[in-house]
């Protein structure tokens, strides 16, 4: 690197000094960020809070009620039907031991 | 996967972060103020592009330690107020100057010419990096105002360490020529 390229590096060095902020722009910017981060925070609690009002409020709703009825209405059927073929399975074995009987009988 | 806010963190994990943003900042709140100055000009704009700077590092400081891998973050940070100081150099280009601005004084208490003291050399180097295109005198302001290398200038103006050196490397010819003039 040549005398002069060095030269011109030395006075960027003395020409582009880091400039210090002034004081009041440190107390803005963690004035600004603290801000946010509270802002941030109420925001989240009321949203949590909103949450749950809503959840309520849709509860108190007959309107909801509707879907919770047919769920119980086809839980219902859904249980019925197992009851009947539940049934029908223990039915089974008796039939078969009626045949058996008669077949008995007719061998005696 | 979407990134993850500072404020949606939960306690002891968003503590260690603001703990580590607030080294951040105050390890270089002076290398981001004295960037956005040599490229605004004044202290008035400076001032709001650094409190902008870091205002939009925090929203992202989660993300960005991830993605950094120990790195440090210099980089990324003045990245932030390159991008801010040209999306305020776009915005001037575009509004039209109002009276307002006329009367604004020229040069701020802290002004260039208080920078040089008077010594002529000096004045004529910060003249000479006003003509150079930007790229070139936004990296010689990385390199000399922030003391960043080359790797760090490389990863603020999002290019390779290769193109990096002889951006600079041009940078200052070009400079010597201008001096010579």
């Amino acid at each position: 690197m040549s005398e002069r390229t060095t030269d011109v590096e030395g006075l960027l060095r003395s020409a582009l000094r880091p400039i210090e902020p002034p004081e009041n722009v440190s107390g803005r910017v963690e004035k600004t960020l603290s801000a946010v981060t509270e802002a941030a925070a109420e925001e989240l609690s009321a949203w949590a809070e909103e949450l749950s009002e809503s959840e309520l409020a849709a509860l108190r709703d007959p309107r909801n009620w509707l879907r919770p009825a047919a769920a119980v209405g086809a839980g219902s059927v859904a249980g019925g039907a197992l009851l009947v073929i539940e049934l029908r399975r223990r039915r089974k074995p008796s039939a078969l031991r009626n045949i058996t009987e008669q077949v008995r009988s007719r061998l005696s | 996967m979407p990134e993850s806010e500072p404020s949606l963190l939960q306690g002891s994990a968003k503590a260690e972060l603001d703990a580590a943003f607030e080294r951040l900042y105050r390890d270089h709140l002076r290398d981001v103020y004295s960037y956005a100055y040599y490229r605004v000009g004044n202290h008035h704009d400076a001032e709001d592009l650094t409190e902008q700077a870091f205002l939009q590092a925090y929203r992202h400081f989660e993300r960005a330690r991830r993605e950094s891998n120990g790195r440090p973050l210099r980089p990324w940070l003045i990245r932030i107020a390159h991008n801010l100081a040209s999306n305020y150099h776009r915005d001037r280009a575009r509004k039209p100057h109002s009276a307002l601005d006329q009367i604004e004084p020229p040069a701020a208490p802290h002004g260039t010419e208080r920078i040089v003291e008077g010594r002529e050399e000096l004045k004529q180097v910060i003249d000479c990096v006003q003509k150079l295109p930007n790229d070139r005198r936004e990296a010689l302001i990385m390199r000399f105002a922030l003391g960043m290398d080359n790797r760090e200038i490389a990863r603020a103006l999002g290019r390779s360490d290769g193109a990096t050196k002889v951006l600079i490397h041009r940078a200052i010819k070009q400079l010597e020529q201008e001096m010579e003039k």
